[in-house]
């Protein structure tokens, strides 16, 4: 994406979608930026063995 | 993996294809032959004397003395702790029980069939609430109260039912889930469907107006009776699904007080055990979280086969009852379930979420990946003997349970 884009972007009021850290969201809509907060956790909850098995066995 | 899917929809099939009826009410010896004296059935994974929790020793020591192997309660509880009774739990003999989950040779209980496997499932006749054996009651009143169950109430449910050509349940639960039940901490729809339907045969097969109107009045009393007609079903339901090889859905959970336990289709009969969680919830006057006991019986079948707290949408009321929050939150509770659950049941619908079907077929791998471990609402009992239930509550089935199972399922399909 070009900067000019990037910037048009920013011309008019924000709206975010923010996945998995809460933080982000919080800071923005402290700054009354419009957040819809998706509720994410990394696959087995980030433990790397159970994530392999998990590919693995497929879902 | 193809191979897993496959057996999941097999699975699958199988669980929706079930036709449950409740077909009898007999004495529990004649049901399970192989239930003998001094033998004690109970709830949840196997457990010892040692390790059961305080509710689970109260109803052990009530029904030692219910039976006549002991003369008072603390005779039962010595004779407990030498190991005079053989304890198991009610899953290795085609049965569930509520909370404590006692069951002995000379309870009624309750025959479910699945007419379209041929297999049959048992459990006791519902108590009512307050101090009951289930939640660890034992005094005069409870055994009482056990002994007109098997006297009087058993045997002419038993008569009723063969009269007829039994009570098909799964058309019954569907009337159930449009009339706000979930089918776990409501049941009240299901209870009075069952005594409009029990009723003409109770009447027409009764011998005593005195027993029929006692017997009517204790059915149409107790919001819970339906419970165990419930649980029964879900079990013949569950069972048929038992050992398919590859296949990764939940056939069974439960709970003892001390260890929550779950078992898998394509691991067998194989518990997978964790501690029990506390469940969070609403007290009765006069009772705090202090007084609860953790997490406890069998009835988390009915979450293991689409209904109770995965059915929450259906009941806006239990989501107060059990202090789930506002009732616009109790749909949120069954689209979540559909997260870990491969399928819905399409003859099992909730109007108020557009018809949509009970979540349905607990898949261990959705579990352990979205980290989102199953809903089950619950009775909560005292802590101690002798006191029984003290509130009602939502708890999650412990995710260690699930990430045990896991690692087993891969090994039995040879992946590691």
């Amino acid at each position: 994406m070009s900067e000019t884009k990037i910037k048009s972007l920013l011309e008019k009021p924000v709206k975010v979608v923010n996945v998995g850290l809460e933080g982000f969201s919080r800071e923005l809509e402290q700054q009354g930026v419009r957040v819809v907060q998706v509720d994410w956790v990394p696959p087995a909850g980030g433990d790397p063995k159970l994530a392999d098995l998990l590919s693995k066995l497929g879902t | 993996m193809k191979q897993i899917d496959e057996a999941n929809q097999e699975a699958l099939r199988r669980m929706l294809s079930g036709d449950p009826v409740l077909v009898d009410v007999v004495p529990a010896a004649q049901a399970i032959p192989a239930l003998k004296d001094r033998m004690i059935l109970h709830a949840g994974p196997p457990v010892t004397w040692e390790r059961m929790c305080g509710p689970m020793r109260g109803a052990v020591m009530g029904i030692a003395v219910f039976e006549g192997w002991a003369n008072d309660l603390e005779a039962a509880a010595a004779l407990a702790s030498d190991g005079a009774f053989e304890l198991h739990p009610n899953h290795h003999f085609d049965a569930v029980g509520p909370m404590t989950g006692m069951t002995t040779l000379s309870q009624s209980v309750m025959v479910v069939e699945n007419r379209t496997f041929g297999n049959r499932a048992y459990c006791t006749i519902n108590e009512g609430l307050g101090k009951v054996m289930r939640f660890g009651g034992n005094d005069e009143e409870v055994l009482e109260r056990l002994a007109w169950l098997r006297d009087v109430l058993g045997p002419a449910m038993g008569e009723a039912l063969r009269a007829g050509d039994g009570l098909p349940l799964k058309n019954l639960i569907a009337r159930g889930l449009s009339m706000g039940d979930e089918m776990h901490q409501r049941n009240v729809a299901c209870s009075g469907l069952t005594l409009r339907e029990l009723s003409p045969a109770l009447a027409a097969t009764s011998s005593s107006t005195e027993d029929l109107s006692k017997a009517l009045a204790f059915i149409g009393g107790n919001d819970q009776f339906f419970l165990n007609i419930a649980m029964a079903m879900g079990k013949a339901v569950m069972d048929p699904v038992r050992d398919i090889d590859g296949s990764s859905l939940v056939t069974a959970m439960s709970r003892n007080g001390t260890d929550f336990g779950i078992r898998v289709s394509g691991t067998g009969d194989q518990w997978f055990t964790a501690p029990v969680e506390m469940p969070e919830g609403l007290y009765f006057p006069g009772f705090t979280e202090d007084d609860a006991n953790p997490d406890m019986g069998d009835s988390t079948i009915v979450e293991t086969v689409g209904l109770g707290g995965f059915a929450m949408g259906a009941a806006p009321a239990v989501a107060g009852f059990v202090g789930a929050g506002a009732a616009s939150d109790a749909a949120n509770y069954t689209r979540t379930m559909g997260e870990i659950t491969i399928g819905e049941n399409p003859e099992w619908t909730i109007p108020a979420l557009d018809y949509l079907g009970v979540p349905s077929g607990i898949d261990i791998r959705l579990v352990v990946e979205t980290g989102l471990a199953p809903t089950i609402n619950t009775g909560i009992a005292h802590k101690e003997p002798g006191v029984g239930q003290v509130g009602a509550g939502v708890v999650r089935a412990p995710m260690a349970c699930f990430t045990q199972a896991l690692e087993a399922f891969a090994e039995s399909v040879g992946v590691s």
